[in-house]
């Protein structure tokens, strides 16, 4: 198999984009648009190269996706074109800033101060396992760096906390995803459906409203999605 | 409190420099956290099967005694029995507080559920399906959020250590390179590596990350800072080649009830041969790790997991992330069909040399987690390392406050220097080893280095074998005109191989054809370490168990 990779590349913040174009031929049926990367000069950010991580998250043939979960060999084109993350400063390449993922976070107080009570493991374990990747702020038409709404890249370590947390803490957490979450989501949901971590998305948004919102804390008790 | 208090650097933001981080700041002393990438990049995500502590939830009597025992013989008595002892004691109430955390541990009717692990004969490993190490991961970056919330933790997320700064015999600081604006910081203070393992010199050959390049490991080796049995390489019995890298197939997998087993040759109904069944009895899919990949090995032939087996319950409420995984990455759905597997390097159990306050051979250098030699021996037990990560990142916090490496530091150190981009005299390193690491001919170099040590550091070593592969790398030193960095990297892979030559006996990781038998005089640790460029090796004496450790 054969493919072109048209890059737009940039030595910096400033200096002017350009289109590179890099041949990769392959027998492996299995290569993704990772390794294919890692065979050219391109700056991009890696780690697991099993989508666990979240790192490779670019935008390939103009859809956003994760370059270690997108298989050459599903791909229709000869030429696949990879652009840098649009809603991130580019540092150099392929390589974004997503400082402000965790900049929201730490705005939001996504923590608990108090010890955790047992019980909706399910709705947590969903929750926890978002990459912080940044695809679904990607295609969010409502996230913006730096406005008041962090998306749900916010919105899912949140609810691992809505999931586990004390009476005590509830206020304090139900305030901080209205503010975050709540009253900047326009429901157009392309989230759930760009998550390459396939987040049950709308139930932990569900289930999250209806405590933080509704004061409904208990339903997170009867979380049923499983996210595979 | 003073919050602008910064004289401590963690290198690495995995779980040992989490667990490091949150232990400091809970004193209120406040802490650089210095990373490649953000924790949600750390290999500690990829983690799989478990955690280890004697709950004794199970109806199994276990207790402490046996967790510790387990470690030591799984480690071949290799490892210190005072460390040891420290980390299964506090095993119990470290998994309790990641419980307090939220971290969603399988439970049935309230109680948490552990499951078996290799080279232990109780249920001891608590789980959260087939993502633990991600779940304790979530759990602990909230936890030290809220301190980089207070200020305690200050944050550096991009940033890539270079190298140690070192004046009258002691660390003085830590040269990080910021990735994102591209420039040199000089930090005061002194500095805890927690930088994981050391994948960058097998690259494409591990279960791990690409992230931990060993590039921080290269540099201190070349300061002189002294590493130990780097020739217990882990090779894990069940993984399988993917693009790019090798993939896990969680030791969880046979902990629930896979066997592996081959084909009998010539025999027409392709019978079926469960040999570590046959060889180690009702409990051999489950010895360590070291043991099974020496099978696997010298069995020479194709093995494969069955995990047909395992009950609907078991793949929907604690595997369906596996099983998702393999169907996704080998198009075999294992609940049906049989995974062909081999054994893959996994896990470094040398690394750091440290004792037991996790100090180094260099006053204010502390190393901990998987970049630190401790707690695994020869072998290292499933379970055992986010354990030894999440309890060497607190037990080195606080040795570290308790030799006072946190004292407010003097005023005209106390602002970070930046450099002149490759300007300063104390750098002597080229510019273009500040660059985004991407270089052709440095990936070449590097990609002949790892089928070098693929060749010298295979499963089964002899003398032949190392030395043939000590003899391309003298050849790639000398016709690569290498930067810092590359030198370094071909100091640190010799030190592996000379290592590998050295220990002339078979134990647990470590076998050598030649020398089939385990030598009860060579019960020690090696030690290199590298001197005007010279690497010296030599041997050290296991302490003995202490009597007030036995007594708890
Ligand atoms: C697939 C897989 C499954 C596993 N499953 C289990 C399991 O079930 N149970 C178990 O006990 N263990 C398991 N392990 C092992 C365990 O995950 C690791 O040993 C442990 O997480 C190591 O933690 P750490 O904090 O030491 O390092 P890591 O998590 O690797 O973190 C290293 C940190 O250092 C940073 N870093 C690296 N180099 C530099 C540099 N030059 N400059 C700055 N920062 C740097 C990285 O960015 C990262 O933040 C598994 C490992 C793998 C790969
Ligand atoms: S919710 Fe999904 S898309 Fe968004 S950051 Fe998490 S894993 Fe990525
Ligand atoms: S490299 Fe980790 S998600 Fe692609």
């Amino acid at each position: 198999m054969k493919k072109i990779l048209h890059i737009l590349r940039r030595k910096n913040a400033e200096a002017k984009p350009y289109w590179e174009d890099f041949t990769y031929e392959t027998t492996d049926e299995g290569a993704t648009v990772a390794t294919a990367l890692a065979s050219t000069p391109v700056v991009w950010e890696h780690s697991c190269l099993q989508r666990r991580c979240g790192a490779c998250a670019m935008v390939i043939n103009k859809t956003p996706a994760l370059a270690c979960n997108t298989r050459l060999s599903e791909i229709s084109t000869d030429v696949i074109q990879l652009e840098p993350l649009r809603k991130f400063p580019v540092i150099e390449d392929l390589l974004v800033d997503r400082s402000v993922m965790m900049q929201n976070l730490r705005r939001l107080s996504v923590w608990l101060e108090e010890e955790a009570r047992t019980g909706s493991e399910g709705m947590a374990f969903e929750a926890a396992r978002c990459l912080q990747c940044g695809l679904c702020l990607e295609v969010c038409p409502n996230f913006a760096a730096g406005g008041a709404f962090a998306g749900m890249a916010a919105m899912a370590p949140m609810s691992r906390l809505i999931a586990r947390l004390s009476e005590g803490e509830r206020k304090r957490i139900a305030r901080a995803y209205q503010k975050g979450v709540y009253s900047g989501c326009g429901k157009s949901l392309a989230c759930r459906d760009i998550c390459p971590a396939q987040l049950p998305i709308e139930e932990l948004l569900v289930r999250s409203n209806a405590a933080c919102v509704w004061k409904r804390w208990k339903t997170a008790g009867s979380f049923t999605s499983v996210g595979d | 409190m003073n919050t602008k208090t910064m004289a401590v650097n963690i290198i690495g933001a995995g779980l040992a420099g989490l667990s490091a981080a949150r232990a400091f700041a809970q004193e209120g002393v406040g802490v650089r956290l210095i990373s490649f990438q953000p924790s949600e990049r750390a290999q500690s995500n990829l983690a799989e099967g478990g955690i280890n502590a004697a709950l004794d939830v199970m109806g199994e009597q276990d207790t402490v005694q046996e967790h510790f025992l387990d470690t030591m013989k799984g480690g071949c008595d290799l490892a210190d029995p005072n460390m040891v002892w420290n980390l299964t004691q506090a095993a119990v109430g470290l998994v309790k507080d990641m419980d307090r955390l939220g971290v969603p541990f399988h439970r049935e009717q309230g109680q948490i559920i552990q499951r078996n692990f290799g080279g232990q004969k109780k249920k001891r490993t608590a789980y959260a399906k087939s993502s633990t190490g991600k779940m304790l991961m979530a759990a602990l970056i909230d936890a030290v959020r809220r301190y980089e919330a207070a200020g305690l933790v200050e944050r550096y997320p991009h940033h890539r250590f270079e190298r140690l700064i070192v004046k009258n015999g002691k660390v003085a600081g830590a040269v990080i390179y910021d990735r994102f604006r591209k420039e040199k910081i000089s930090l005061s203070g002194a500095v805890l590596m927690a930088c994981g393992g050391m994948n960058g010199l097998f690259a494409g050959e591990t279960t791990g990350t690409t992230a931990n390049a060993a590039d921080a490991q290269a540099a201190l080796f070349a300061q002189g800072i002294e590493f130990s049995n780097l020739e217990f390489l882990q090779y894990h019995p069940t993984t399988v080649a993917i693009t790019g890298k090798r993939l896990l197939i969680s030791e969880a997998a046979r902990g629930e009830g896979g066997r592996l087993f081959y084909y009998e040759e010539g025999a027409t109904d392709r019978k079926k041969v469960y040999f570590l069944e046959e060889k180690y009895g009702e409990r051999g899919n489950l010895m360590p790790r070291d043991v099974i990949s020496r099978e696997m090995t010298m069995l020479g032939k194709q093995v494969y997991l069955d995990l047909t087996g395992l009950s609907r319950e078991t793949w929907a409420v604690r595997l369906s992330d596996l099983r998702e995984e393999i169907l996704h990455y080998l198009g075999v759905d294992p609940a049906r069909e049989s995974v062909p597997v081999s054994p893959g390097i996994h896990y470094f159990m040398g690394g750091i040399l440290v004792d037991e306050q996790h100090r180094t051979n260099l006053p204010g250098l502390y190393a901990a987690g998987e970049c630190a030699c401790a707690y695994h021996g020869a072998n290292r037990l499933g379970g055992n390392s986010l354990l030894g990560a999440i309890f060497g990142g607190r037990k080195t916090a606080l040795s570290m406050m308790t030799d006072g490496c946190c004292a407010e530091e003097d005023e005209e150190n106390s602002e970070e220097a930046h450099f002149a981009e490759g300007s300063s005299e104390a750098d002597q390193c080229g510019e273009e080893d500040w660059a985004e690491d991407n270089c052709e001919e440095e990936n070449q170099v590097r990609g002949t280095i790892t089928q070098i040590l693929m060749e010298g550091m295979a499963p089964l070593r002899d003398q032949k074998t190392i030395e043939a592969a000590l003899k391309k790398l003298d050849a790639l030193t000398e016709a690569s005109r290498a930067s810092g960095r590359l030198k370094h990297t071909l100091l640190l892979a010799r030190a592996f191989l000379l290592s590998a030559l050295e220990r002339r006996e078979s134990r647990g990781a470590h076998t050598r054809l030649d020398y089939p038998k385990t030598d009860a005089a060579l019960k020690k640790n090696t030690i290199v370490c590298c001197a005007d460029g010279q690497i010296r090796l030599s041997y050290r004496e296991i302490p003995v168990l202490r009597a007030q450790a036995e007594d708890g």
